[in-house]
């Protein structure tokens, strides 16, 4: 790290955690200045907050009798949410390999933006399942020493460990990037691309590992197959990028980070070809379900048609096909894929087709009928409901609060300057 | 990990340690019992910061169990005793039920409330009794044919089979596979039962069971003194919190005292059938050579421990 920091090594330590403790401060001047718009979106979020919060309050006092998951259906709109978004963390990464690759505009930047998505992603995949967990003060069972981590046995204790692995790879790649920015040094690539790419087959490992949670199950014949890893990585490629996509458009217009059109028409190229694979796996799952249909598609059948008059889930299954066919021809056709209104309405249609298969679109007909075979009719709860978006609300909170520091950074608005008041 | 199983073994907790324990057990609850208080304390640190069951020394067992007896007595006003008997050498337990003879009664699934201290409200069942249609089994047993929600003036109904579902205590047990914390375990003779103290309230275990066996305590739950069962044990019938998972455990606290389980005792027509699988001169042992014996979802090779007979 010091090799090509000039004169900087021989300051010493103290020195350094000096410099990221003014860092830090500096971040937080930078997070509570802002225009009207800025701070009305944080308040917006604050607001959403402290209704998850309050939520959440009502659910710890009263128990997850408060959500409306049931012995029948254990699992709800928690841990849909946190299939989904590993699916978000594991993708935004994907974008770093073709940024490198095809060289897009300041590579760093679409880097940066990326992995802070990650980030705020699994901060929320962590997030929901503590919240989903009926006794959260016991949490540190799961610690090795102190607790019992039922390694290796448990796929969720992989699950914790990899989710923990990518979220600390992650935050030390934007931390350093934004601190050699900060302090007006060039990062080493010979250091920090070895970390990038190490991020990338963990980013495939916490989707692989999330998935493998569900697939061991063979209690499960809806997720007991092993298409379900491939579907879990190809949708996220989908609603991963598609997402960057509109954030970056965002970014564009309300800070002065510079991302060339050709960069987002390749994004949306990219979404093309996953895109194709993530409804050829869903075909192939479909015909194997149906064309060989035994007592075990009571699931599929469920999901696309409804049982027992129950038709609530059907409904959303082909509106989510809807999405993702639509949002193809989209990706696909030049004409459409070139202009970025209608690229950006493709992106918001897989997004949302992605969001409903890879959450309740996995998790009812997964557990519906259940192993005894009831059909348990599940809408999730206001409260549920509530905590969710508590939770999204503080994703996107730290997702806003990073950005907006290294948006700071990287337009050169905020760097470190010498505690006589020197700019250096 | 490998340290606790070991503790868990034969040796430790066999029969002479069984013995003192529940000696001790039975010691203490007289001297506690001061009836009054009651709720339990809300938050109680002891029991927050205690251990796994498998990393409890005896002595901390010994601890646990008196203080638990204690907190137990002045909740519910009356003498409890909690109890920490540990399986017996050269005892695997198996459970057989008779679908021919069972009549669909549920006498069983009370009697398994009122033993284990089941919730009242919200109301939790350990056993489920499914009632099919006979003429539907044309197309085999499909769990999706049966009705849970039975409810005629009088049972059998005609033209009618009932197959009650509880924990099958799998040999090969999928949820305590999965457990993130080794909160459930498959003791030596053959229980499997959950660390009430240790769970911390995934699910993951009610996803992997293929039975249905497992519930959780969504709400509080609620027993009235008068209702409560007092004759506990650590890994079975004590009461839960919110926010745990609990189901079947052979009713421990009955058969590690060589008692049959309740659910056995209570049936009118002598469907159930409980007894030592390593014992060939049992009853199980024999009724499995003279009847049609068969376990639920075989191809999953979880290797039940609860058979169904026929014939």
């Amino acid at each position: 790290m010091a090799r090509s920091s000039g004169g900087w090594e021989r300051e010493g330590a103290t020195r350094s955690l000096k410099l990221f403790a003014r860092f830090m401060t500096g971040s937080i001047a930078v997070v509570s200045r802002g225009n009207g718009a800025y701070y009305a979106w944080i308040g917006f979020l604050g607001a959403v907050i402290a209704v998850g919060v309050v939520a959440y309050g009502n659910q710890a006092s009263q128990g997850l009798i408060t959500s409306h998951m049931r012995d029948q259906l254990s699992w709800g709109l928690y841990i849909g949410n946190f299939a989904f978004l590993v699916g978000v963390a594991a993708a935004a990464v994907v974008l770093v390999v073709p940024a490198y690759v095809y060289n897009w505009g300041p590579i760093r930047e679409v880097v940066l933006i990326a992995e802070l998505l990650s980030v705020a992603a699994i901060v929320m995949c962590i997030l929901f399942v503590t919240v989903d967990l009926g006794r959260p003060e016991r949490i540190w069972h799961l610690l090795p020493g102190v607790g019992m981590p039922n390694f290796p046995h448990s796929m969720l204790v992989w699950d914790i460990l990899v989710l923990n692995a990518y979220f600390l790879v992650n935050y030390f790649i934007v931390t350093y990037l934004l601190f050699m920015a900060y302090t007006g040094q060039k990062y080493n690539p010979a250091f920090i691309m070895p970390v990038i790419f190490l991020s990338i087959p963990l980013a495939i490992s916490i989707h692989t590992v999330t998935a493998m949670l569900f697939m061991g199950l063979k209690s499960r014949a809806f997720w007991h197959t092993a298409i379900l890893a491939p579907r879990f990585i190809s949708s996220a490629f989908v609603s991963g990028p598609a997402l960057l996509l509109l954030i970056f458009q965002i970014l564009r217009r309300v800070g002065k980070i510079s991302i060339a059109n050709a960069a987002l028409y390749k994004i949306g190229e990219l979404l093309a070809y996953t895109m194709a694979i993530n409804l050829f796996f869903l075909g192939v799952e479909v015909f194997t379900e149906f064309y060989g249909a035994t007592a075990h598609s009571v699931h599929a059948r469920f999901q696309w048609f409804g049982i027992h008059g129950r038709t609530g889930i059907a409904i959303w299954t082909w509106l989510a096909l809807a999405c993702n066919l639509v949002a193809f021809v989209g990706f696909v056709v030049p004409a459409v894929r070139r202009q970025l209104a209608l690229l950006s309405v493709a992106c918001v249609l897989a997004i949302g087709g992605v969001y409903i298969e890879k959450g309740m679109g996995l998790l009812l007909p997964g557990m519906t009928p259940d192993v005894l075979g009831e059909v348990y009719a599940y809408n999730p709860s206001l409260n549920e409901v509530a905590v969710s978006l508590g939770v999204w609300g503080v994703g996107a909170l730290v997702f806003t609060l990073m950005v907006k520091v290294a948006m700071a950074v990287s337009a050169g608005e905020m760097r470190y300057e010498s505690s006589w008041g020197g700019r250096r | 990990m490998k340290n606790a199983d070991e503790k868990t073994g034969r040796g430790v907790r066999g029969a002479s340690r069984r013995e003192f324990l529940k000696t001790a057990a039975v010691g203490i609850g007289a001297a506690a019992g001061a009836p009054g208080a009651a709720r339990a304390l809300e938050f109680d640190i002891e029991g927050f910061l205690q251990k796994n069951f498998r990393q409890l020394s005896d002595a901390e067992i010994l601890e646990v169990i008196e203080r638990l007896s204690r907190t137990y007595s002045q909740q519910f006003g009356k003498q409890v005793t909690v109890g920490a008997a540990g399986p017996l050498d050269g005892v695997v337990y198996g459970y057989g039920l008779d679908i021919s003879r069972c009549i669909g009664c549920r006498r069983c699934v009370y009697a398994c409330v009122d033993e284990n201290n089941q919730s009242r409200d919200p109301q939790i069942h350990w056993i489920r009794v499914l009632e099919f249609e006979r003429e539907a089994a044309v197309r085999g047993i499909n769990l999706e044919d049966g009705n849970p929600y039975y409810d005629p003036p009088t049972v059998p109904t005609e033209g009618k089979f009932y197959l009650p579902v509880s924990c099958m205590h799998c040999e090969d047990s999928p949820c305590t596979d999965v457990c993130p914390t080794g909160a459930t375990w498959r003791e030596p003779d053959g229980i499997v039962v959950i660390d009430y103290d240790w769970c911390i309230g995934c699910r993951y275990c009610m996803a992997s069971c293929p039975y249905g066996a497992r519930h959780f305590n969504w709400g509080e739950p609620t027993i009235s003194s008068e209702e409560v069962n007092p004759d506990m044990h650590l890994l079975g019938n004590r009461p839960r919190r919110k926010g745990v998972v609990e189901k079947c455990s052979f009713c421990i606290q009955r058969v590690r005292d060589g008692r049959y389980p309740a659910c056995l005792e209570a049936c009118p027509v002598g469907a159930r059938k409980f007894g030592n699988l390593l014992d060939p001169d049992s009853e199980i042992r024999y009724l499995m050579k003279v009847k049609r014996t068969f376990v639920l979802k075989a191809e999953l090779e979880t290797r039940p421990k609860f058979f169904y007979f026929y014939g």
